[in-house]
């Protein structure tokens, strides 16, 4: 009976040998179109091999048996034997099509994760800024992905949702579920993507009402407690300030280099001078169009309300402490941790968890 | 409806003579025969062109490539047995199952069946060879050099590793080293012989039956040969653009596919799988055919529905090109798209199903005599009906988002392709090995090694429909322990070497020596075609004297068949010139229209094989100079061969080929196969440059920046003038053929001239156009484009000059004349296709960018 139950008709939403459990609201009518078509096919298998083998045994050469003239042609049952599959093939068409229809369209209230896949790791940008390499959703939300990829084409799929979506370099495409189950389950790549293709695996967490937004205020005081120059360097990796902005020879070109930026005199595209310090940078990330260095174009957008304070500060720091001559400076300076000088956030404990070991910093290293 | 096998038009049946020529002539007959088709001795065996000897080493090659990609498989089990296996490490699991898939389907899959049917597709036909021999030869040699250049890259460690869909752009920027030209040159250059396979194959289902096989009467083996290698011909060409594309970019940084600078990654994959998904029918319906040889005979009664079996191979083949984009439904195109090819794709299920209910009728209607092959028969029908099953429920969309890359979709592909293709493979070599060296293979042995390879082949590949759904992705060199993959993961590695078990003793029995052995009877199996009627063992000539035939199962229908032909009472039966000759019919009625002359043993074939092959080999090192160095002595090789060995002036008009009938023994136009085969070349070669058309409408499409605002070039002028000189060659090629046919020297040499030089002017005005508006193809893709286009016409051009040059040549020489035109006719129809080329590239670059 458990083996039947298994192969053939397993209780609602429960893992058989075919599926896994179903952990999102378009599984089960996935899993309806699987088992429509699971049984018409094994309907057909049946009479497929049951007939050949029967003809093949009833209808075997005898001793004594002598040729006759048989028929080679038989209209009705010819037509019979096509247009029954086509009416089937028909039906499965619709019911498939109609649940593709349900899959594709994102409702119209979603909440919106960015994803970021690269050779051989994910990132998950939360609205909150937090970035992490779990994805980690509300239960009974209609979450959105909207993914790109940094190099490859990579494809994230999550077996118990039953959703899988290629990610393709130059466009953005996108995802979308509704979690049902509260748990920790699979994500993997399932496009070829290179040499650890295999080792491009994470978790899906799906929290209970209320969870989400708790482990989102875990992962902000994760934050907090980071060394600032350790905050912002993580920053200038995560959020796209390396696109444009060259660190020891690696990064973009279309912004300046960092290492000049923190102490030296810099000429604005309107014609005013001003030396690098911290105002400075705090007002290049809050309103860039306002000071425009001659020689760059004009395309930094604005990051306001989208830094907290601890997080420009973080910046702040690393960006000083990329000038060799204020390094030391910089140490000295940003000791403590980002969110400490904060009223609110200071924490009570002065002795410092070393940044590398909380979760944020250390899982995106890999 | 029931006897549609009756002549359309009511003519008589020519009979055979009466009564059989005298011993003594008969004798004579034989012995010229024999001297005209003698296999060469020694060393001088490997210029032999004759299908047999090529049929055999192209299914010996084709089989021992079959064998190394087994063992790769087996690699990949032993790795994937036990979780966190270190056996292989990454980089050599990436490089073996590329390599595994791309010989499977390129040097195995393809290969044989063009192998088994250069083999047999003459004796089936009554054919004493293929149209063009040496065209069989080259397609070989081509095939063995490129195979054991792809093949032998993973013994040093330099194997191709980006699967075999090769998807950029981790193909393009992210594998620098060798693998991936030695994929895009090495399998290009082997997709090249498999479109000289097909154009041999449908010339010689066409124009080389026996006299009164009509259209409705051919074997249905032919009739899926002939459905095949239109395939292959549409669907080859997209791919070879696809790597003419994917290699410019990673040799000079086009950037095709690459969306920094305009391109796109997906048009690779609309190229690739445009080819992808027909050659899956491609491998499949080669199988189907031998099957539906097979059923009959051992059911001792002609085929049920065989008009409906013809259709549903011709709709299959259709449809097979209208799928392609279920193996893209997870990139994101718009939903109209998935709904059509999902439905396409599930309808193509019916044909296939007819086909199978139609063989099941067969097996009904009549007795059914137990052997081996009808065995494999089944064994493989009951496997592919579970893959085409699974099939039907990847085509539904949002199933296909569960399975798609997942370890589902490689036990479905399995199903599809042993049971679909490898089972009747072995069946047909139990039914057809007593014809290659008279001795049959072993029933007990062919038993134990099916119930062998059916329980091996379960064992491995059910267990994956469930790891797949569970969530294993395709392509991963190991996983971890704690996902539930572990246990069937080690079973699937058991089967693996129950399977490999299974093809051993298959092995064994087809090497095994069998000198003791007596030899087969004739027509072992009773059956009713006519590649039955060899000797055991065969004779070089193939068949004795070229029946006329009246049914779809000659030897079933006609009595006394085997005497008449044997005692040469058929067309053909001497060789009195000493030249090997088989007959060409029409169409459509098959009515004997001209006796051939076809061309025997020489090395220059393999000669221009071996450059050919050193011009791919040496461009994938980029060594340029070596390349293009093989690239000239190759194209020399190939005019050589040209020049001697075909269009040659018969000594007299007409030939008397027996029984009353008198046929010419030279004809040009749509009447010779010559001009066939340019045809259906051309046709190839026209899908290959749409492929690049559709690229550049497929930038438009997909892209803002396509073309760029205000667009670089070409300008109007420079491609318009280029058509302009281009048509006036065309035209000037077609009045030299006039001149030529009307005997005047003066307008033949005169317009061939001026063709020439325009053709040269039309050229240089392709690529004065981007070169003189100073396009860079590195820059962005439109630049790169419009290159490839004026390119591509540029080569095409060249090669139309040398035709003209090559015509003026022979006419000079006195190897043409005004009704010996071969020559002239088939480069006129060249020019047809050149002309159009032309034409197309111009009103794309230059008016396109007017009107987007």
């Amino acid at each position: 009976m458990t083996l039947f139950r298994l192969l053939a008709l397993p209780a609602a939403g429960e893992a058989s040998l075919w599926l896994p459990e179903q952990a999102s609201t378009v599984a089960a009518s996935v899993d309806e179109a699987w088992w429509l078509v699971y049984w018409v096919s094994a309907v057909f298998f049946a009479i497929i091999v049951v007939a050949q083998v029967y003809f093949m045994w009833a209808y075997r050469r005898r001793a004594g048996w002598t040729e006759q003239k048989t028929a080679h042609h038989n209209f009705p049952l010819e037509l019979t034997w096509s247009i029954i599959p086509s009416l089937i093939i028909v039906v499965m068409f619709v019911k498939g099509f109609l649940g593709f229809l349900d899959m594709r369209m994102p409702p119209a209230d979603t909440y919106d994760i960015t994803v970021v896949a690269r050779k051989w790791s994910w990132s998950f940008i939360y609205p909150n800024g937090v970035v992490h390499p779990e994805l980690h959703v509300p239960v009974d939300r209609n979450v959105k992905l909207v993914m790109s990829s940094d190099d490859v084409i990579h494809s994230l799929f999550v077996p118990v949702f039953r959703v899988k979506q290629d990610i393709v370099p130059g466009r953005y495409n996108y995802l979308w579920f509704n979690a049902t189950k509260p748990g920790t389950y699979d994500l993997e790549c399932t496009e070829y993507c290179g040499t650890n293709h295999s080792e491009m695996r994470t978790k899906t967490v799906v929290h209970e009402p209320g969870g989400m937004e708790r482990w989102l205020e875990d992962r902000i005081e994760d934050i907090m407690k980071m060394p600032p120059i350790e905050l912002g360097t993580l920053l200038y990796n995560q959020r796209g300030c390396s696109q444009c902005h060259m660190v020891d020879g690696k990064g973009g070109t279309v912004g300046p280099k960092f290492e000049q930026t923190f102490g030296n005199r810099h000429q604005f595209t309107d014609g005013s001078q001003a030396v690098g310090d911290e105002n400075y940078i705090r007002e290049s990330v809050m309103n860039p169009q306002a000071q425009v260095r001659t020689g760059f174009p004009p395309t930094m957008p604005t990051y306001k309300g989208l830094f907290r304070e601890a997080e420009i500060r973080g910046l702040i720091a690393f960006i000083k402490s990329q000038n060799p001559k204020f390094k030391a400076e910089a140490e000295r300076e940003y000791a403590k941790p980002a969110g400490e000088t904060e009223a609110g956030d200071a924490s009570p404990d002065s002795d410092l968890p070393d940044g590398g070991a909380n979760g944020a910093a250390s899982a995106d290293e890999n | 409806m029931s006897d549609d096998a009756r002549p359309l038009d009511g003519t008589h049946d020519v009979a055979p003579l009466a009564s059989a020529p005298s011993a003594e002539i008969r004798r004579g007959q034989e012995e010229r025969l024999a001297k005209t088709w003698q296999t060469p001795k020694g060393w001088r065996y490997w210029s032999d062109v004759n299908n047999s000897s090529v049929g055999l080493w192209y299914t010996a090659a084709a089989f021992a490539f079959f064998l190394f990609g087994g063992v790769l498989a087996l690699l990949m089990r032993v790795q994937l047995a036990v979780p966190g296996n270190d056996f292989l490490t990454a980089d050599r699991y990436n490089q073996v199952f590329t390599l595994h898939g791309s010989v499977m389907m390129f040097l195995f899959a393809v290969p044989i069946l063009e192998a088994i049917s250069i083999l047999f597709l003459p004796q089936m036909l009554g054919a004493r060879d293929l149209p063009f021999p040496r065209l069989s030869a080259y397609g070989f040699w081509c095939f063995l050099i490129g195979g054991v250049f792809v093949a032998g890259s993973i013994f040093f460690d330099a194997a191709p590793k980006g699967g075999w869909f090769m998807y950029p752009p981790l193909t393009t920027a992210y594998q620098p080293g060798i693998g991936a030209d030695i994929w895009l040159l090495g399998l290009s250059f082997i997709e090249i012989a498999s479109i000289a396979a097909a154009v041999e194959l449908i010339v010689g289902v066409l124009k080389t039956r026996p006299p009164g096989m009509r259209i409705n009467l051919i074997p249905l083996y032919s009739w899926y040969i002939l459905v095949v290698a239109v395939m292959i011909l549409f669907a080859f060409p997209p791919l070879i653009a696809g790597d003419i594309l994917l290699e410019m970019e990673r040799a000079f940084d086009w950037p095709f596919f690459d969306p920094a600078r305009g391109g796109d990654p997906l048009l690779w994959q609309h190229l690739f799988w445009i080819f992808g998904h027909p050659e899956v029918y491609i491998v499949f319906l080669p199988s189907v055919a031998l099957i539906a040889m097979i059923v009959p005979t051992f059911a001792k009664t002609p085929i049920v529905g065989y008009s409906w079996v013809v259709l549903a191979a011709v709709g299959t083949g259709f449809l097979s090109f209208g799928l392609w984009v279920h193996h893209m439904f997870t990139t994101g195109l718009p939903g109209i798209s998935l709904g059509l090819f999902s439905a396409a794709s599930e309808a193509v299920a019916i044909p296939t199903g007819v086909q199978i209910f139609c063989f099941i009728a067969t097996l009904a209607v009549g007795r059914v005599v137990r052997s081996t092959a009808m065995l494999f028969v089944f064994g493989g029908l009951a496997t592919f009906v579970i893959g085409g099953l699974t099939g039907v429920m990847v085509a539904i969309v949002p199933f296909d988002f569960q399975a798609h890359d997942s370890y589902f979709i490689v036990g479905h592909l399995h199903y599809v392709l042993v049971g679909g293709t490898i089972f009747p493979i072995v069946a047909g070599f139990y039914y057809f090995y007593p014809l290659v060296n008279g001795k049959a293979l072993s029933e007990r042995l062919g038993r134990i090694a099916f119930w062998l390879i059916l329980v091996g082949f379960h064992t491995t590949f059910l267990p994956m429909h469930w790891t797949g759904l569970r969530g294993m992705p395709r392509r991963v060199y190991t996983y971890p322990s704690d996902m539930g993959f572990d246990t069937l993961n080690l079973i699937s590695s058991i089967g693996a070497f129950v399977l490999a078990a299974g093809f051993a003793v298959f092995l064994w029995d087809v090497l095994r020596p069998k000198g003791k052995q007596p030899l087969s009877k004739r027509n072992p199996w009773n059956a009713g075609t006519l590649e039955w009627l060899a000797e055991m063992p065969s004779r070089s000539w193939g068949v004795r004297s070229i029946p006329e035939i009246d049914g779809r199962y000659p030897l079933w229908d006609q009595p006394n068949l085997m005497r008449d032909v044997d005692e040469g009472r058929f067309y053909l039966p001497d060789a009195e010139e000493g030249f090997r000759e088989t007959l060409v019919t029409s169409v459509i009625d098959a009515q004997p229209i001209q006796c051939l002359r076809v061309s025997g043993p020489t090395f220059i074939t393999f000669a221009a094989a071996a450059f050919t092959g050193g011009a791919f080999v040496f461009a994938t090192f980029y060594w340029w100079w070596p390349a293009a160095i093989c690239a000239v002595l190759g194209f020399a090789s190939i005019l050589a061969w040209l020049w001697t060995g075909t269009a040659a002036i018969p000594e007299k008009d007409m030939k008397d080929v027996g029984l009353g009938l008198s046929l010419p023994l030279y004809a040009s136009g749509p009447a010779s196969v010559g001009w066939w085969a340019m045809f259906i070349t051309m046709l190839g070669d026209m899908t290959a440059f749409v492929s690049l058309v559709f690229g550049y409408f497929f930038y438009w499409t997909a892209r803002e920046d396509f073309p760029p605002e205000p667009t670089p070039g070409p300008g109007v002028f420079w491609p318009s003038v280029a058509a302009a000189f281009v048509l006036c060659s065309w035209g000037l090629t077609l009045l030299a053929r006039r001149g030529n046919r009307d005997d005047r020297p003066l307008v033949f040499y005169g317009s061939l001239s001026a063709a020439v030089l325009l053709a040269i002017a039309g050229a240089a005005a392709f690529l004065a156009g981007p070169w003189l508006t100073e396009l860079d193809p590195t820059e962005h893709v439109y630049q790169a484009t419009v290159w490839v286009l004026a390119g591509w016409t540029a080569a095409h051009l060249a090669v139309g000059v040398v035709m003209q040059l090559y015509c003026a040549a022979r006419r000079l020489a006195g190897r043409m004349t005004a009704r010996r035109d071969i020559d002239i006719t088939n480069v006129a129809l060249y020019w047809h296709f050149a002309a159009i080329t032309a034409a197309v590239t111009a009103a794309v670059i230059a008016g396109f960018p007017l009107v987007a």
